[in-house]
């Protein structure tokens, strides 16, 4: 028999059964929805934990540091396993990172106590420089107001806590001003004067000896204006080990011109030591965790020494394959029921359709016309169901996503995405669900393909 | 197709069916050695259990022998793979059965079409086959019905034209008028010796009725338990 005539003899087999054949797609449409949901949850609760993880900003970061001033005050060890010598951390060398393959921002962690004016009253925090990448990453996501409305603009961003203590209504912070008062560093002209510099760092003699080689500083009060746009509720990582202490944010390339005094000026300057513009650490964002080895590996290999946390992602990714083969196998074990299902109806078929599978072969169908006749009807059985399966699969996903999140809601969190069904899912299940079905077809085929004409056509 | 009287359409070969039914055998059909010739009619009368069933499903290709062989058209059918056994059944016999055995949820055209599709027929030539079968049997206003909506005569002359309509050389039917009264039977007979005469078909009739037989068929075979009792040509 033709294939068209086949699928069309099939066909109408499956419509005159039609409320048998259709519990029987259900059966199966359930046994892919619970294998789609149960995948596409822990697809969904994957791609949330990894969207998590990016948005810390560890796991798409490589943290770069001079092996020169590896340890506070101890002399930078020769590393054996890395010939290439060690190489201060300037900004020749945060060019030359910036321009490797993969690379998305290069900045230093620039986080520093200090005291702000606000609306006539003061108030100490912590300031932090937040490079422009952070817009990105999901962490100001849920904030109030908005981002950084440039690079270079003298914006703030207040972590929720800080703007509790400025207001107790931290949405009418939006648009008012601050104050952020700061110690400048400040070359010393050629002739020193102390008399100016009212601070105490730089008023301090230098070491006689050195004093040209190493120019001191001066130490300078200032204020400078910013704008509040932004509240945010998470505390954005801006470093390695600097995530949550900064409270008042600024952009990275501001927090950078303010040349802020920090604490090891001073011994830079009692070591004698002339690190001026270099970094004590730099930041690296990678395009994604992926990239993070061979960014990772070409820093090295220009001497410095760096630090990921590429292994742990590695650990979890395992964990989630684990966990989807186990949702698979419980998703598989209702399609198993499902094909048992397809199983019984096509074996009940044979016993009500034997006479009509006598008339067939007395009319000159082969045995194998028979068997393609049940094998096509599990077929569509199962293509129906798996398409079917999969739409129900999604609206289950959907359920969930909905109960979830209204009860996110109530806990005051943000809401998430639960389920993902991406496309080689749907795929996936409905061939899935196609394969099965015909391997369930198989025995009721060839047994109704087996069937003597002679005994079908007796019975009456 | 048509050849001469004297060609073989279908000849057995000591050929037996029996059955193991507990510890006895049932000898269905014992040692038969038949010729039918080509445009025969031929009557197989005998009683109830007599074998006659079983003989004719033998040569229709629905049941194999325990021994002996059946030849047509040269080939040995006994021998045959499943796949050429299911040729013979689609392309050497047409089957007319007692019960009509049309397919209830399929029209009169698409019963009768049934035999094309499974011989993989053309759809271009389908249709024009269907019509002239019909027509044969004169049923070409009742094309859209379903068999629950013919009378008995008309379901057994749909019958007909599906055994007819994939234009084989034998025709078997298994007491084609046994569920009709006497006048529809006596037109489906009628019917079966118009096709005999005019397309020269092979046919051969299992009947209980010896006055029928008589009446309509060239030669009249007769077999009690499972044996060829008589076997004679009308003048
Ligand atoms: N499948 C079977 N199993 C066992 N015995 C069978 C089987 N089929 C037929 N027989 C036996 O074979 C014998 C011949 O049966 P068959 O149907 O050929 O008779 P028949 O001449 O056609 O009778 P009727 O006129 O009643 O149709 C009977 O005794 C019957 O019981
Ligand atoms: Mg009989």
């Amino acid at each position: 028999m033709k294939a068209r005539d086949l699928t069309e003899l099939a066909g109408r087999n499956l419509r005159e059964a039609l409320l048998r054949n259709s519990l029987t797609t259900l059966g199966i449409a359930v046994g892919v929805a619970s294998l789609v949901a149960m995948l596409s949850l822990g697809v969904g609760l994957q791609e949330l934990a990894s969207k998590r993880l990016s948005r810390s900003g560890l796991f798409d970061a490589v943290f770069v540091s001079s092996r020169m001033n590896r340890g506070f005050g101890r002399p930078a060890r020769p590393d054996p396993a890395n010939a290439s010598p060690a190489k201060p951390l300037d900004e020749e060398a945060r060019r030359k990172i910036a321009g490797l393959a993969n690379v998305v921002e290069v900045y230093p962690e620039i986080r520093f106590p200090t005291e702000i004016q606000f609306e006539g009253k003061p108030f100490s925090t912590t300031v932090a420089g937040i490079p422009a990448s952070a817009k990105s990453d999901g962490a100001f996501d849920g904030m109030k107001g908005a981002f950084f409305s440039g690079p270079n603009v003298d914006e703030a961003i207040l972590q929720i806590e800080f703007a509790r203590d400025l207001s107790t209504q931290p949405d009418s912070l939006l648009g008012k001003d601050l104050a952020l008062r700061y110690a400048e560093r400040q070359p010393l002209p050629a002739e020193p004067s102390a008399g100016k510099s009212k601070a105490a760092a730089g008023g301090t003699a230098p070491h006689p000896g050195e004093s040209d080689l190493s120019p001191g500083f001066s130490i300078v009060p200032r204020e400078k204006i910013f704008r509040i746009v932004g509240v945010v509720e998470t505390e954005p990582a801006t470093g390695f080990g600097g995530f949550g202490r900064g409270r008042l944010l600024i952009p990275l390339q501001v927090a950078e011109t303010l040349r802020i005094a920090q604490a090891n000026d001073l011994r830079e300057i009692l070591r004698g030591t002339s690190s001026k513009g270099n970094y004590d650490s730099l930041t690296v964002r990678v395009k994604g965790p992926s990239q993070v080895k061979s960014v990772e590996d070409a820093i090295q290999s220009q001497g410095f020494t760096t630090f990921s946390l590429l292994d742990a992602t590695k650990s979890l990714r395992q964990v989630f394959a684990v966990f989807d083969l186990l949702l698979g196998i419980f998703g598989s074990l209702a399609l198993a029921v499902a094909s048992l299902g397809i199983i019984n109806t096509l074996v009940m078929a044979i016993l009500e359709r034997r006479r009509e599978i006598g008339i067939l072969k007395a009319l000159g169908a082969a045995d194998r016309d028979i068997r393609r006749l049940f094998f096509a009807e599990a077929g569509v059985m199962g293509l129906l169901g798996g398409i079917l399966g999969v739409a129900l699969g999604w609206l289950i996903g959907s359920a969930l996503t909905f109960g979830t999140n209204a009860y996110l809601r109530r806990q005051e969190l943000p809401p998430i995405d639960l389920s993902s069904i991406p496309w080689w899912m749907v795929a996936g299940a409905i061939g899935f669900s196609v394969l099965v079905s015909l391997a369930a077809g198989i025995y009721p085929a060839s047994r109704a393909a087996k069937l003597n004409p002679v005994e079908a056509l007796r019975y009456e | 197709m048509i050849g001469t009287i004297d060609e073989i359409a279908i000849r057995t070969d000591g050929v037996s069916r029996s059955y193991q039914m507990g510890d006895a055998l049932v000898r269905a059909v014992d040692d038969v050695s038949i010729a039918i010739r080509s445009k025969e009619f031929v009557a197989l009368l005998g009683s109830s259990g007599s074998g006659k069933s079983t003989l004719l499903n033998l040569m229709a290709g629905l049941d194999r022998p325990t021994s002996g062989a059946i030849f047509a058209r040269g080939r040995n059918l006994a021998e045959m793979n499943s796949e050429d056994f299911a040729q013979h059944r689609s392309h050497t016999v047409g089957m007319v059965f007692q019960s009509f055995n049309l397919l209830p949820r399929m029209t009169l055209e698409e019963n009768v079409e049934l035999p094309l599709r499974l011989a993989e027929v053309e759809r271009n030539d389908r249709a024009g086959r269907v019509r002239e079968a019909v027509e044969r049997v004169r049923l070409t206003a009742r094309l859209t019905h379903r068999p629950s909506e013919l009378s008995g005569g008309e379901q057994q002359r749909a019958a007909l034209a599906r055994a007819l309509v994939n234009r084989p050389t034998i025709l078997l039917a298994d007491e084609p008028t046994g569920n009709l009264d006497s006048v529809t039977g006596d037109a489906i007979l009628h019917l079966l010796q118009e096709i005999n005469a005019s397309l020269g078909m092979t046919i051969v009739m299992v009947t209980h009725d010896h006055d029928r037989a008589a009446r309509f068929a060239h030669r009249i075979v007769t077999m009690a338990d499972g044996k060829l009792t008589s076997d004679g040509i009308k003048s």
